[in-house]
């Protein structure tokens, strides 16, 4: 208040020398001074009250330049009054923060040009760097460590002695490291101590920061950046492996979530389901339907839409499958090469009906909250819609285990495929079982359609792009043999993940299909192939 | 080949086949050609092309059922070979396009230019020639299902795997072609032809000539395929279908038998693919979609699986229901019919229309024959051997 009483006498003395003196606020003061000259629609006038509103220390000052750099800042050139438009389309006064009802209708944006925007960035990194928020201090940080601006090394050093935060403590202290780096009149004993915060920090913008540095550096601290390079890349190898090794992992459990079922399916039962793909559509369709449902009754039940849809799922999927199984597939027993026909017949009616009852076009499917968002591990980030899809389908692979090897219906799955006419002898409906298994491996698909609808299009194509796939890990892995579908799965993941970044995305998957190709060569029934009588059957 | 083994291989339901294609060959191309446009009569040349493209359709068909209906060998992926002679044909029609291109290069194709190829890439030298162009038609498929059926009935992949594989392979060669520095236009393909061996392929005479061709082209395959299936390499290659370890027990190499006519076969599938290109105007990678192989197979399901005469009757059934369903109001349907006719044709005619019509003329035919035997041995004393099954 006081400086306020002190600035209306100032201004009251410069108003003598303005002839448009009347038409100032009533409580200007030098940052309402800087604010009005955004009015006067000159680019040199913009970037002088960009400094003075950056440096006043105003709380509206971090609003006006974010509005600035956003085009929200509007100015009245008769009035010279400026108004932000709030995100939300509140309007206030820039000066001072009251609201204001709607904008006069001379108000004109004010404008920007390159030069400017980038003084407009350059404001905003050291105003958030004396944020109260500690996230946006850490980002503002960050972006000062990679422009290395000096300008900004009193901000840093001021805002370094009073923090408290840990993590926004580390990221000024690297912040000011980059800067004295760069800094021509910087100490060597300076400059050895930046180079050590920065490899300490050894990610890519601490790389491109050392390399950057040039070569006309003593040769001191040219080998100590050197030495600091070498090391940041074997750190970063070491970082792009493990990535590489997520990557694949994560690829991983999708390919096997979409096989699981056919190992049920083909592996066990050996009926070739080419519409296994459209089983996982289903699934994917039932969680649309699901949120949709969701969303127009019971919003509050968003997050549990996931949990509502799998058991559902399930049940359209299997349903879905023992019918198939009930009225086409039994009838063609002992004949694959039919059972193949008939089942990518009935993929393309699948896909035509899906098509024909939602459209031909992707459907959204939303995250929940506790799917969406990631965090960081190291040098990778790790999105906690794939973690969750990696447990989801361990967790599944486990209860499918289980089943098979606890339950009364897995021992009698077992015992019809191991010895159809010994299992009929000894009384198990085998008819029964076969249609339960081909539901149990449909319906699994359709939970994998689940998972998958959070990371993939849902569309009728969805199922066509996994059904290759899924062969491939099954035929790798060995027919009738669970585990073997399980590392099929993560091998084919994380080998064509390793394979990505050497060869590209799609010469990779073509190498991979080629191995396995020329691995049946080697190993014709899988890595895991079951042995004894059931093989020659 | 000796007029005995044509005899041999010709019964009367061929030469009936061979001489109805002939016909047709004959007489589509001079009713475009000679009546007046407009009559009733006269074959409109959409018409005419879209016929050429059904006898590729069905030379395909021929192929796949030479090794499916007589070696028992499921293969999922013979649009690539159909598609891999396409490519050589198309080839060649890009490079006697020339100067006329969009960009004017006499060397580079258009989209070479746009793509910024410094050279032609070695792998196109030579197409600008007819010769060998032809050759590459018939060497690439085979090669290539050279190569992968020594690899994969070596090691004794059989049945559904094979058919898997086969499919993993034109999924492979899909993405392949897809790519823009693979060299072959990318998604694009190869499109905008002008000329083949100086006529221009939109000129009614070029299209009834590459007619005429197709039809001959069905009828070579036809009596190719029936030279092999009924020499004493084809009862081996039935012994094949149906016991493969009881043949490969009495000593035949089953792999070498395979080999042969799956090669064969794919020579068979380019030679539809060269045919096919310069009447439809453009190949792309579309073409390798796993879906068309399949959907060439239900053509010999539908026509009757080992019969032949059923793969190229099936072949062009198929396509026609497709023509008229995809061009009318029942387009969205298309795929429901497509998919119930996968369904009903393996559930309910396993056999084929062919196979069926066979199955229930067979008797009747025997009883006639043996009728005449008798009557015929009442006369003159010999009894004939007995033709039914």
């Amino acid at each position: 208040m006081v400086a306020n009483v002190f600035g209306r006498l100032r201004a009251l003395a410069l108003s003598v020398f303005l002839i448009a003196a009347f038409a100032l606020p009533a409580f200007a003061g030098p940052f309402e001074d800087a604010v009005a000259k955004f009015a006067n629609d000159e680019f040199s006038d913009t970037e002088e009250a960009i400094g003075a509103v950056a440096t006043s220390g105003n709380p509206l000052a971090f609003p006006i330049i974010s509005a600035l750099g956003e085009d929200r800042l509007s100015a009245d050139p008769d009035t010279k009054k400026v108004f932000i438009t709030q995100t939300d389309g509140k309007i206030i006064d820039a000066a001072t923060g009251a609201a204001v009802d709607k904008l006069p209708d001379n108000a004109a944006s004010v404008r920007l040009n390159n030069r400017l925007r980038r003084t407009v960035e350059a404001a905003l990194g050291g105003l958030t760097l004396l944020s109260p928020d500690p996230a946006k201090r850490v980002a503002a940080a960050q972006s000062v460590f990679k422009t290395h601006d000096e300008t900004m090394l009193p901000v840093i050093d001021g805002a370094l002695a009073k923090e408290t935060n840990k993590a926004a403590k580390l990221a000024f202290t690297e912040a000011r490291a980059a800067i004295l780096l760069y800094k021509s009149d910087a100490t060597d004993a300076e400059k050895l101590e930046a180079i050590a915060t920065v490899k300490a920090r050894g990610d890519q913008e601490a790389m491109a920061l050392l390399t950057g540095l040039g070569s006309d550096q003593p040769p001191a601290i040219a080998s100590a950046a050197a030495n600091a390079t070498a090391a940041i890349q074997r750190t970063l190898a070491l970082w792009s492996g493990v990535q590489n090794a997520w990557y694949g992992l994560s690829l991983g459990s999708v390919l096997l979530l979409a096989a699981i079922g056919l190992a049920i399916t083909f592996g066990v039962m050996g009926i070739i389901n080419m519409a296994h793909g459209e089983m996982v559509m289903l699934g994917a369709y039932t969680t649309f339907v699901v949120q949709e449902v969701i969303r127009t009754r019971y919003p509050a039940l968003f997050d549990y839409s996931l949990l509502i849809a799998v058991p559902l799922a399930f049940l359209v999927a299997g349903a879905i499958g023992v019918v198939i199984e009930r009225s086409i597939i039994r009838f063609l027993y002992g004949r694959p090469l039919e059972t193949l026909l008939a089942t990518w017949g009935l993929s393309l009616v699948l896909q035509q009906a899906v098509r024909t009852a939602f459209g031909p076009t992707n459907r959204e499917v939303g995250n929940p909250s506790w799917m969406s968002g990631a965090f960081e591990l190291g040098q990778i980030t790790i999105t906690y819609n794939r973690l969750w899809i990696l447990c989801f389908t361990l967790a599944v692979f486990a209860i499918l285990l289980a089943m098979l090897r606890y339950t009364a219906l897995g021992l009698e799955m077992r015992a019809v495929t191991q010895n159809r006419r010994m299992a009929a002898s000894m009384g198990i409906a085998t008819s029964r079982v076969d249609a339960l298994t081909f539901g149990l491996g449909s319906g699994i698909a359709g939970i994998a359609g689940v998972a998958l609808s959070q990371i993939d299009n849902v569309s009728p194509n969805l199922g066509q792009s996994y059904i290759i796939d899924s062969f491939m890990v099954v035929v790798f892995g060995g027919v009738g043999n669970l585990w073997g579908t399980l590392v099929g799965a993560f091998t084919l993941g994380i080998a064509n993940k390793f394979l990505e970044p050497v060869a590209g995305a799609v010469l990779g998957k073509i190498a991979i299909l080629v191995l396995i190709i020329l691995f049946i060569q080697k190993r014709p029934r899988g890595l895991f192939a079951l042995k004894g009588r059931a093989v020659e059957a | 080949m000796t007029p005995h083994v044509l005899t041999r291989s010709l019964d009367r339901a061929s030469t009936v086949f061979i001489l109805v294609v002939a016909a047709i060959g004959v007489l589509v191309p001079l009713s475009n050609l000679l009546l007046p446009a407009g009559s009733m009569l006269q074959v409109p040349t959409y018409l005419v092309a879209l016929f050429g493209k059904y006898a590729c359709y069905a030379i395909l068909a021929l192929a796949i059922d030479l090794i499916w209906g007589y070696c028992g060998i499921l293969s999922l992926g013979h649009g690539a070979f159909f598609a891999l002679g396409g490519y050589a044909m198309g080839m060649y029609l890009m490079r006697q396009i020339g100067s006329r291109g969009v960009y004017g290069n006499p060397i580079l194709p258009d989209f070479m230019v746009f793509l910024n190829y410094p050279k032609l890439p070695w792998y196109w030298y030579g197409f600008d020639m007819f010769w060998f162009a032809a050759l590459m038609v018939l060497v690439v498929p085979g090669l290539l299902a050279f190569c992968f059926g020594w690899l994969a009935f070596r090691s004794r992949v059989t049945g559904v795997y094979l058919s898997i594989i086969t499919q993993a392979m034109t999924y492979a060669l899909l993405l392949a072609f897809f790519r823009n520095d693979f060299g072959f236009g990318g998604n694009n393909g190869l499109t905008d032809f002008k000329d083949i061996l100086g006529f221009n392929v939109q000129a009614d005479g070029t299209r009834c000539a590459l007619f005429a061709l197709s039809c001959l082209a069905v009828i070579a395959t036809f009596v190719i395929c029936r030279a092999v299936v009924t020499s004493k390499l084809g009862k081996v290659l039935i012994a094949v279908r149906d016991a493969e370890s009881r043949t490969r027990f009495l000593g035949y190499r089953v792999e070498t038998y395979k080999l042969f006519v799956f090669t064969l076969s794919a020579c068979m599938a380019g030679v539809a693919g060269a045919l096919y290109v310069p009447q439809v105007g453009i190949i792309n990678p579309g073409e390798f979609a796993p879906g068309n192989s399949i959907e060439a197979v239900i053509w010999v399901a539908v026509g009757g699986r080992g019969t032949l005469v059923g793969a190229a009757l099936g072949a062009v059934v198929v396509n026609y229901a497709k023509t008229v369903f995809t061009s009318g109001p029942l387009a969205p349907y298309w795929l429901f019919m497509l998919g119930a006719l996968f369904i009903l044709v393996t559930l309910l005619l396993p056999k084929g229309i062919i196979g069926t019509f066979n199955a229930w003329w067979e008797p009747y035919k025997a009883k006639r024959l043996s009728d005449a035997a008798e009557s015929a041995a009442r006369e003159d004393g010999i009894s004939e051997p007995n033709v039914a099954e």
